[in-house]
Parts: structure tokens; C-alpha cells; sequence
């Protein structure tokens, strides 16, 4: 194995990542400096060349995006989200704390090209140290010119503030978290209108996670054709996996999109706690498809992974060995989303706790005949039927668990205990 | 350790003319001076903003973060999500941290030192099980590591 060079994980590895010097001593603001002399248009050339899709789940082009934000707007805004909480990803936290200067330039990159002079950072309310470095580094780069009037000399104004969550999963999702940032409840709204038409206070919004905003000045600095040189034919660039779990380093690895889920597991994450097999892999966080270990092959892309019946989604790797009881992994995943829905629609409040009291009583030893056809039922009237994607993503635990291990589900219910502890649970 | 500081909004940041975006910041800074939001912080909350109260305290119980009750001076948040549970962690560790201080998920001592809620992913799984004690994360929690941070509670 060839060591991947790190791309967004770079600075992390020095002392003190997170301050200006740090980051001016390695070059960094220079590509934002040039960038501020481009023509807008040929920077959103460049993104759409490069084949950056989002990191924040959907995967959505970037430079498709960029091009939805109007030209003719007088005010307009990006807003930065970092409010991770989708169980088992931690690599935004990673980036928030430890390199917020790489992403600033990203998104000073980003708001000249689409023409905003104003940037909102959403940080998850439980990033504490994540919110107190993003208020030192603006600062900082207030101070040295790379923010605020005449942005190095360019004519180009850009204002940034941070804005701290107080958590609520749902504020994730850009359209709550519009509503969040306007100091409302995280209610999503319907779409269309897309935030590039109407977003913050009605302004057209372009909507970045923050990992998709760390790759900006590496392709327009690199060039669209090296990024493009990384990954898959519809998955380019690098991509920070989280892993946890059952292996024996959990962390995060940035490695090129394409990598295959087994050389994450075993080569990177140090293999299997204490040399057990492996059982079941979530390969994108809590609301995508489980995996089995036979499908340990696929590319972590997200054509492969689309083929493979499951989704890229986060990048976050939950990984699962034989000691594992699938009913206690899918009744977890689905008490947090019990636990998150917002309210606003009944597919989701009422469904959301009926799975999860489903799978609890499964998992106790109290499981009825039909509970498994139940379950299936509830998912499917569920899925489509919900305002916002939580709807199809909180029934994804159950539905793949029972797809690849409906016999343990058949097991619990038929004895009344795990046919994996031997217990009732 | 202050929470009232990193939410206010920046000061080269410039202008917000839409009062209500301040709402969050508001509520935080609020919460600061007696650890929850009493009434009375809701009331000039609302007021400062032109809110009506009820839009407030809606907003503000929309949002975990925001306390309508009292909690403990310490508030241990123990992770109870997957990656936790897999090391075989989250259980061992919130059965251990409730007999300690004898207090079940959602309750806080009598002496009002702690309070303990159990939550989902922290968004640390790398450091699988994790707890939070108001904002600091600890992760790799062993049943001797608590008992260590605890005493160190105690002390404080
Ligand atoms: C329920 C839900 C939660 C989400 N949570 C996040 C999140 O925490 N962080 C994030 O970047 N995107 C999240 N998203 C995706 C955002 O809606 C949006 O697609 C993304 O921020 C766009 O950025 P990208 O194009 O860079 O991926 C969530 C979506 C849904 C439906
Ligand atoms: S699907 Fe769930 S989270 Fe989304 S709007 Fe409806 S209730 Fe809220
Ligand atoms: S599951 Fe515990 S921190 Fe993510």
C-alpha cells in the first residue's frame, strides 16, 4: 500500500494547527489571494471540473450548486454547516478544531466566486472548543487582512460570524438549519425554493458542510485535474472516513474516495478487536444502510456503494463483529432517531417511536409473530411520506438490519432471548 | 469555565439588523448567570428582543441545550449510541456513574453537584465510551478513570 498523501487532514499533524501563524508558516491564504483576482465564473468552472459532490451526506455537485446561486442578487450568503450528529461521524469536529483557517479560505474562495459578502459558521452547540477556536481564528484573520474590507487589496468585502447549535440533530438539515440560525426552532422548511433561491433572511444561501468547503483551496490552488486524478469515475477528491467500533484503532483516516472498505478496516483501523470476524458494517453513519462482511470488498465511493445497496452518506464507519446482536444495533440507531425527529410531520413522530418500541421489545425477549412484517409495514409508511430526508433515513437501521439478518429478528422472537448472548437482553 | 463568551456574536462581525438571530446567543448567555434558564432570564430575554415569551420559551425548549429546570453544578452527559456500546462501554459506564452518585439518567444529587443525563453520539466514537461534564469531553472512560474524575468533581 502506497501512503496517501493527507490533503484535508495536512495540518493536523503540527503543533498548534489551529492558530494563523500555523497555518501562514505552510503557505496558507495564498491560494484565496490569487483566487480574489480570478474571475468568479472561472472558479466555478474549475469546482465543476474537479467533480467535488458534497460531504455532508447527499453528495450533491459542487460546482452544480454554485452555479444555482443567482448573479443578479445584491445580497447573498454562505453558510458553513458543522453541525454534525449523525452517530458514528466525527471527522467535522476534527476539521473545526483543529484547522479552521484551511476552511475560512475555502470559503472565502466560495463567496467571491458566488458573489456573498457575508458568511454564517453553524457549529454543533457540544463543539465547545470547535466554537471558542472559530471566534480566535476569525479574529485572526480579521486581523491580517484575509477578512472584513478590501480583502487583500482586492475590493472584496467579506464579513464571518460564528453561530453556536444548541442541540438538535435536525439542524443538520440546511433548511433547519436556516430556521436555527435565524434564532427559531429547527423546523425544515419545504423545498423548492432551494436556500441558492431563498435562504437566510431570504437571501439566496449557498449551504456547505464543512469538509466539502476544505477541499476549495486545494482544487483551485492544485487545479480541478489533480483533484479530479483522485477517486472513482463519479467520486473524486479525498475523504476523511471515521471509523469506530469493533477495530483495534478507531479514528480518523483521510484516503482517496474508491478505497475499499476492507483495507480501511484492516489496514488503516488496525483490523478486528481481538481477531474476531467480522459481522456487519455501517459504512456511511447511522442512517445508512448496514452492510454485511461479505460485501467488505466495495469501493467507498458513491456509485459502489449505491450498487451495493447502501450510501456513502458521511463517510462514518461503524464496524460490527460476531459478538454483535443486530436487533441491539438497529433498536439503538433507531431510539436516537425517536429521540431527534422534530415534530413537524406524523410519518415521522409517531413512526419513529413506534420502530423504536418495536425493536425494544424484540430485543427484551417479548417480540410478537408478526412484528417483523410490522416493522417492514411501518418503514414503508414512513419512507416518501415525510417533509424532510429524515423520513427515509431513520428506517434504514431496521429495514437493512432485517434485510441481511432477518433470522436473528426470527430467533428473538420464536425463543424469547439473543441467539448471539444466549440472553434474553 | 464560561459559556457566555463564545456566543457572543463576534465584533468585527457586522450589523444584524433581524433581531430575532440573536435569539440562541441570547438564551445562551442567559443560561449563563444561574446555570438555567429561571422565568425571569426568559422574560428580559424577550423583551431585549421584541419576542413574545411564549416564542421564547418555545424556541428555547426545542433545543437540549437550553435548561427550563435546574441541573447540577457538574452535568455528565454519558454517550449511550452504538460505537459506544459496541466497546462494550456505554452500559458498564452509566450503570456505574448512577450507583456512584446514586442518581438514575435525568435526576441530579441532592446536594446539587451533579446531574446525569444519558445521551447519543458526541460525535467522539474514536474515543468510544465518551462522557461529557458540562462542556469538556473524556473519552476511553474506564469504571477507574470515573471514580477518578468524580473525586476530582468532588473536590472542586
Ligand atoms: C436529517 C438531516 C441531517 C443532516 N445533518 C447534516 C449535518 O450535520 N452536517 C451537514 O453538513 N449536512 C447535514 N445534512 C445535509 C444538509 O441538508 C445539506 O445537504 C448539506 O449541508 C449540504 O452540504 P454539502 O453539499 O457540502 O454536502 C443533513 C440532512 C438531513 C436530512
Ligand atoms: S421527517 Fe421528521 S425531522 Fe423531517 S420534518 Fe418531518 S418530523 Fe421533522
Ligand atoms: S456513539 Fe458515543 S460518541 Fe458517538
Amino acid at each position: 500500500m502506497t501512503k496517501f498523501e493527507p490533503v484535508l487532514t495536512r495540518n493536523t499533524r503540527y503543533p498548534d494547527s489551529e492558530k494563523i501563524a500555523t497555518y501562514l508558516a505552510h503557505g496558507g491564504y495564498e491560494t484565496a489571494r490569487s483566487a480574489v483576482k480570478m474571475q468568479p465564473d472561472a472558479i466555478i468552472e474549475m469546482v465543476k471540473r474537479s467533480g467535488l459532490r458534497g460531504r455532508g451526506g447527499a453528495g450533491f455537485p459542487a460546482g452544480v450548486k454554485w452555479g444555482f446561486m443567482p448573479t443578479d442578487a445584491p445580497q447573498k450568503i454562505v453558510a458553513v454547516n458543522t453541525d454534525e450528529g449523525e452517530p458514528g461521524t466525527f471527522k467535522d469536529r476534527e476539521i473545526v478544531e483543529r484547522d479552521p483557517h484551511s476552511v475560512i479560505e475555502g470559503v472565502i474562495i466560495a463567496a467571491y466566486a458566488v458573489g456573498a459578502n457575508r458568511a454564517y459558521v453553524y457549529i454543533r452547540g457540544e463543539f465547545f472548543l470547535g466554537v471558542k477556536r472559530w471566534i480566535k481564528a476569525i479574529a485572526d484573520a480579521y486581523e491580517q487582512g484575509c477578512l472584513g474590507k478590501n480583502i487583500f487589496g482586492s475590493g472584496f468585502d467579506l464579513d464571518m460570524s460564528v453561530h453556536r447549535g444548541a442541540g438538535a440533530y435536525i439542524c443538520g438539515e440546511e433548511t433547519a438549519m436556516i430556521e436555527s440560525l435565524e434564532g427559531k426552532r429547527g423546523s425544515p422548511r419545504l423545498k423548492p425554493p432551494y436556500p441558492a433561491q431563498i435562504g437566510l433572511f431570504g437571501l439566496p444561501t449557498l449551504v456547505h458542510n464543512i469538509e466539502t468547503l476544505a477541499c476549495i483551496p486545494h482544487i483551485v490552488g492544485r487545479g480541478p485535474e489533480w483533484f479530479a486524478g483522485i477517486g472513482t469515475a463519479e467520486s473524486k477528491g479525498p475523504k476523511i472516513f471515521s471509523v469506530s467500533g469493533h477495530v483495534n484503532q478507531p479514528g480518523n483516516y483521510e484516503l482517496p474516495l474508491g478505497i475499499s472498505l476492507r483495507e480501511i478496516i484492516y489496514e488503516y483501523a488496525g483490523g478486528m478487536r481481538g481477531g474476531r470476524a467480522l459481522k456487519a458494517v455501517i459504512p456511511g453513519g447511522a442512517s445508512t444502510p448496514m452492510l454485511t462482511a461479505s460485501q467488505v470488498d466495495v469501493p467507498m465511493a458513491f456509485e459502489t456503494l449505491k450498487a451495493a445497496g447502501s450510501e456513502l452518506g458521511t463517510g462514518a464507519i461503524v464496524v460490527m463483529d460476531e459478538t454483535t446482536c443486530m436487533v441491539e444495533a438497529a433498536c439503538r440507531l433507531s431510539k436516537f432517531f425517536a429521540h431527534e425527529s422534530c415534530g413537524r410531520c406524523t410519518p415521522c413522530r409517531v413512526g419513529s417511536v413506534r420502530l423504536y418500541e418495536i425493536l425494544e421489545r424484540i430485543r427484551r425477549g417479548k417480540g410478537q409473530k408478526d412484528d417483523i412484517e410490522f416493522i417492514l409495514e411501518i418503514a414503508r409508511g414512513i419512507d416518501g411520506n415525510t417533509f424532510c430526508p429524515m423520513g427515509a433515513a431513520l428506517v434504514n437501521p431496521a429495514r437493512s438490519a432485517i434485510q441481511h439478518f432477518r433470522d436473528e429478528f426470527e430467533y428473538h422472537i420464536a425463543n424469547q432471548r439473543c441467539p448471539v448472548s444466549g440472553k434474553p437482553n | 469555565m464560561s459559556m457566555g463568551e463564545p456566543n457572543a456574536v463576534h465584533p468585527p462581525a457586522i450589523e444584524d439588523p433581524r433581531k430575532r438571530a440573536m435569539l440562541l446567543a441570547a438564551l445562551y448567555i442567559a443560561q449563563e448567570q444561574n446555570g438555567w434558564l429561571k422565568p425571569e432570564a426568559i422574560q428580559r430575554v424577550a423583551k431585549r428582543l421584541e419576542l413574545s415569551e411564549g416564542e421564547v420559551k418555545s424556541t428555547a425548549s426545542f433545543y437540549t441545550m437550553f435548561r427550563l429546570a435546574p441541573r447540577g453544578r457538574y452535568h455528565i452527559q454519558v454517550c449511550e449510541g452504538l460505537s459506544c456500546y459496541l466497546v462494550d462501554g456505554a452500559e458498564t459506564i452509566i450503570a456505574h456513574v448512577a450507583r456512584r452518585l446514586k442518581i438514575r439518567s435525568g435526576e441530579t444529587t441532592p446536594d446539587g453537584r451533579f446531574s446525569l443525563e444519558v445521551v447519543q453520539c458526541l460525535a467522539a466514537c474514536d474515543l468510544a465510551p465518551a462522557l461529557k461534564v458540562n462542556d469538556e469531553l473524556y473519552g476511553h472512560m474506564t469504571t477507574g478513570t470515573i471514580d477518578a474524575l468524580l473525586e476530582k468533581l468532588h473536590q472542586s
